[in-house]
């Protein structure tokens, strides 16, 4: 493989020779991509330089609706069958022909049992009980255990990797050296520098059309600073999480171009509905019972004190969407009439007082201070918007590492296979990766239930049976218009009863040199085929 | 020599040990590396899995006989992110670390020796006043403030020199160096500079304290009566008896260079392996995490070692494991 693609850089080199210059496409990242192999993790870092090598069924247009990618089409041939047609024609990098074996074992690989797979739990193939068959070189089926609507947006996540390849490899090592990161995408493995660099280099056979990039390179710039200056001094052509602060002055200078989009990243305070909650005391001190965060009128008070439009222009730089919706516009299931709530802190202080906390009581709001975009500031910003109204409101910001474990399971009374959160009120974030709203709704707005996974994402353990009805009837319903009705019936309904509080969509951008031009992405990731030369 | 040299290594078994006890129960305490690898989709089977594929399902002291087992067959376990074996990582990105490391003590060195010397040379000049001025700001300055001006001024600003990464490397006995060709060296100088900056304030510093001492030292003066050339005096004499306490103290920086080279190798995106454990870290990667403080440890038994070696041949006075212990 090596060889391959060190041919295919030395015959480039010939062409550049003789004809224009080599194109080269250096991105800077905030994170490491860790493995090429596409099974090993969820890591976004990981998953957007693989996508240049390995390729899914389903791809993710650019607001991460489905459309055909290894598979010309699909559909429900029942109500429990989706087939699959695969694209003809598609070769692997090393000349082998794609076929439908190659999807079965990729899928395999996936739910383990292969030696040397990494048997990876982490994608949503195991969701809605689905099996898989062949029914020809060029057809896949899909049968679920039940009706399940959303078989094409999971596969979305699910890359296809070579059976004459990976079968036998060792997970990740072998992707890594090249042997095995042999796909069937818009670029060729060429080099993996742990630290370093990843490059990439043109396939010149892809089914998908001219290549404009003859290699690209991923080069990790953890430090907002140095990647800034990265670019500044031309050493990359392109950034990801240019530093929010110094994009007034990146936008003004003609030297450079910033493309933005909101992301799928729905940041929001979550509050906890326990009887007791450890973190929310009375003016005194003392532990509060019952729990005021249960009152729906203290959540509403909470949310229109919290100033959004500030938090935009002074903490965010402008990246930043204020919202009260789960998905960004443009994902199945955003309700163009929920709109974000004003900024009215004498209203939240008649309905404090109408709920019989008019003076106030004391809150402690955790949050991660290194995950989502200034999310330490945030927090901060927000306890003292809060403390403004009468609720006197700590802050306790910690690592990511520390901060997730702790908000799923850190409460004392958790144990091996029963998770008790631990805080009364934390800012965190849910990302739709796949596009539409129906996991979204199930994972932060329905009852907790480890078994059916349903709230999987609700650590506030809220629980409303209006809501529970509506998730999970579209979790079933295949009919596109009736489960988009529910699940904005569903939303509102979560909406109207402040199950959390929505504070705005990240606005996602990317610095880059003039003469480029770049359509981002609502999922975050930076591909370079879509970025351009317009110089 | 001998008896001294094993007795210091089982000693550094016993550390390594202790070390490995410490580390490993002091990983497992903080946070949870599964919800770090979960996506949000992730149900509570699918973390189950998780869990059971990275071998955290048994108890802690289980795992840790799995990983001292492990570990004596020279198996420090596989980065939980990576994939990879740890030490392996650590080896791939270990050269780049001690490349850089070099650089700062040659920097130091060659820098603060002659820098010190006349410092103590002419205590009361301008000049010498004004080296020890900027060697005070060596200590107090912090390193992420120098290298972002550097980066400012050099590579923003003039455009000399690139600010990330590590340029062209060419092989010399199977280690990538990138200090033999123009491109590494462009990319070495700025955060080699900025990594030296306190061993070379503390090496001016000391340079020159030793040099306001020995130089009113009896046998100085007996030198100078004998008519011995004063440059003589100075390389020979005077030096040998100021490198004792610089050789014990950048001895142990430079173990804690190579180590902790973090803030350096974070600011200019440098390949090296205190950048691993940073990342390392961020994401909980335990097997990683231990096995760098394994090596790390091992590499200061080491260096100490050396440096008591370094100690006899400077200074025939020092025998190492005299017999009256």
């Amino acid at each position: 493989m090596k060889r391959l693609a060190a041919l295919v850089v030395a015959a480039a080199m010939l062409s550049s020779a003789s004809v224009a210059a080599q194109e080269v496409l250096t991105i800077g990242v905030r994170s490491e991509a860790s493995s090429l192999d596409p099974h090993w993790t969820q890591l976004s870092a990981d998953l957007q330089v693989q996508e240049h090598i390995f390729e899914k069924l389903v791809n993710l247009d650019s607001a991460s609706q489905p459309i055909p990618g290894l598979a010309v089409s699909w559909e429900a041939i029942d109500d429990t069958t989706w087939e699959f047609k695969l694209r003809e024609g598609v070769t692997w990098h090393d000349g082998e022909p794609f076929t439908a074996d190659d999807v079965i074992f990729s899928f395999d690989r996936l739910r383990g049992g292969i030696e040397g797979a990494p048997a990876s739990p982490a994608f949503t193939l195991d969701k809605g009980g689905k099996t898989w068959e062949k029914v020809d070189d060029l057809t896949v089926r899909v049968r679920t255990d039940g009706p399940y609507p959303t078989v094409a947006e999971d596969l979305a996540m699910v890359p296809i990797v070579a059976e004459h390849v990976a079968r036998g490899v060792t997970a990740s090592v072998d992707f890594n050296s090249g042997d095995a990161a042999i796909g069937t995408g818009p670029f060729l493995y060429n080099e993996f520098r742990s630290g370093d660099r990843i490059s990439v280099v043109k396939n010149p056979g892809w089914w998908g059309g001219e290549v404009q990039w003859d290699e690209v390179v991923f080069r990790p710039v953890t430090q907002d600073a140095s990647r800034l200056a990265a670019l500044l001094n031309g050493d990359v052509d392109m950034i990801d999480y240019p530093p929010t602060a110094d994009l007034p002055s990146l936008r003004d200078n003609p030297d450079f171009t910033v493309s933005s989009i909101p992301s799928d990243r729905l940041i929001y305070v979550m509050p906890a509905y326990r009887d007791v909650e450890d973190y929310v005391l009375d003016n005194d001190g003392n532990v509060m019972q019952p729990n005021p965060l249960r009152d729906w009128r203290v959540r509403k008070a909470l949310s229109l004190a919290i100033n959004r439009e500030a938090i935009r222009d002074r903490i965010m730089g402008g990246a930043s969407l204020p919202t009260r919706n789960v998905v960004p516009p443009g994902f199945f299931g955003y309700d163009e009439s929920l709109e974000a709530d004003p900024y009215d802190p004498e209203a939240a202080q008649a309905l404090l007082a109408e709920a019989g906390y008019g003076d106030g009581f004391q809150l402690t709001l955790h949050g991660p201070n290194d995950r989502y975009i200034n999310d330490a500031r945030i927090v901060e910003a927000i306890a003292q918007m809060w403390t403004r109204i009468g609720v006197k409101t700590a802050v306790d910001t910690m690592p990511r590492n520390i901060f997730f474990s702790d908000l799923i399971r850190g409460h004392e009374d958790s144990f091996p296979g029963h998770d008790v959160p631990k805080f009364s009120m934390s800012l965190t974030g849910w990302g739709t990766v796949a596009g539409e709203a129906t996991y979204t709704v199930s994972g932060i707005l329905e009852t907790y239930n480890a078994a059916t996974g349903g709230g999987n994402g609700n650590f506030g353990r809220y629980s409303n049976p209006r809501i529970d009805a509506r998730s999970i009837l579209a979790k079933r319903t295949i009919d596109r218009d009736e489960r988009l009705r529910l699940l904005q019936e569903a939303i509102n309904i979560g909406m109207e009863d402040y199950a959390l509080i929505p504070l705005h969509f990240q606005v996602n951008h990317w610095a880059m040199r003039r003469g480029l031009e770049h359509a981002a992405r609502t999922n975050e990731r930076t591909l370079a085929i879509e970025v351009r030369r317009v110089d | 020599m001998v008896g001294f040299i094993a007795r210091r290594l089982v000693q550094s078994l016993f550390v390594l040990f202790v070390m490995t006890l410490i580390v490993f129960f002091g990983v497992n305490v903080i946070g949870n590396p599964v919800y770090i690898f979960a996506s949000s989709e992730c149900n509570q089977a699918c973390v189950n899995g998780i869990i059971a594929d990275l071998g955290l399902d048994r108890p802690v002291w289980e795992q840790y006989f799995v990983f001292v087992g492990n570990a004596l067959s020279g198996d420090l376990g596989n980065s939980f992110t990576f994939g990879v074996p740890a030490m392996s990582l650590i080896w791939e990105r270990l050269p780049a670390t001690l490349e850089l490391a070099f650089a700062a003590l040659v920097i130091a060195l060659g820098l603060g020796l002659p820098l010190g010397i006349l410092a103590g040379l002419r205590p009361d000049a301008i000049s010498s006043r004004l080296i020890m001025g900027v060697s005070t700001l060596g200590f107090s300055v912090p390193v992420f403030w120098i290298g972002l001006i550097l980066i400012m001024v050099f590579s923003v600003q003039l455009g000399w020199l690139p600010s990330i990464g590590r340029g062209d490397t060419v092989s010399i006995l199977g280690l990538e160096a990138s200090f033999l060709t123009l491109d590494g060296l462009s990319h070495l100088l700025m955060p080699a500079f900025t990594l030296s900056l306190f061993m070379l304030a503390m090496v001016i510093r000391l340079t020159r304290a030793g040099m306001r001492e020995v130089l009113h030292a009896d046998y100085v003066k007996f030198a100078r009566a004998n008519g011995i050339s004063e440059t003589r005096i100075l390389s020979v004499h005077v030096m040998k008896n100021i490198l004792i306490p610089i050789v014990t103290v950048l001895g142990m920086e430079f173990g804690g260079v190579i180590a902790f080279a973090v803030v350096t190798e974070s600011i200019f995106s440098w390949p090296g392996v205190g950048k691993m454990l940073i990342d390392a870290i961020a994401v909980l990667d335990r097997p990683l995490i231990v096995a760098y403080l394994v090596f790390v440890v091992f590499m200061f038994v080491i260096i100490n070692l050396l440096v008591d070696i370094l100690y006899s041949v400077l200074d025939p006075r020092v025998r190492l494991g005299g017999g009256a212990r």
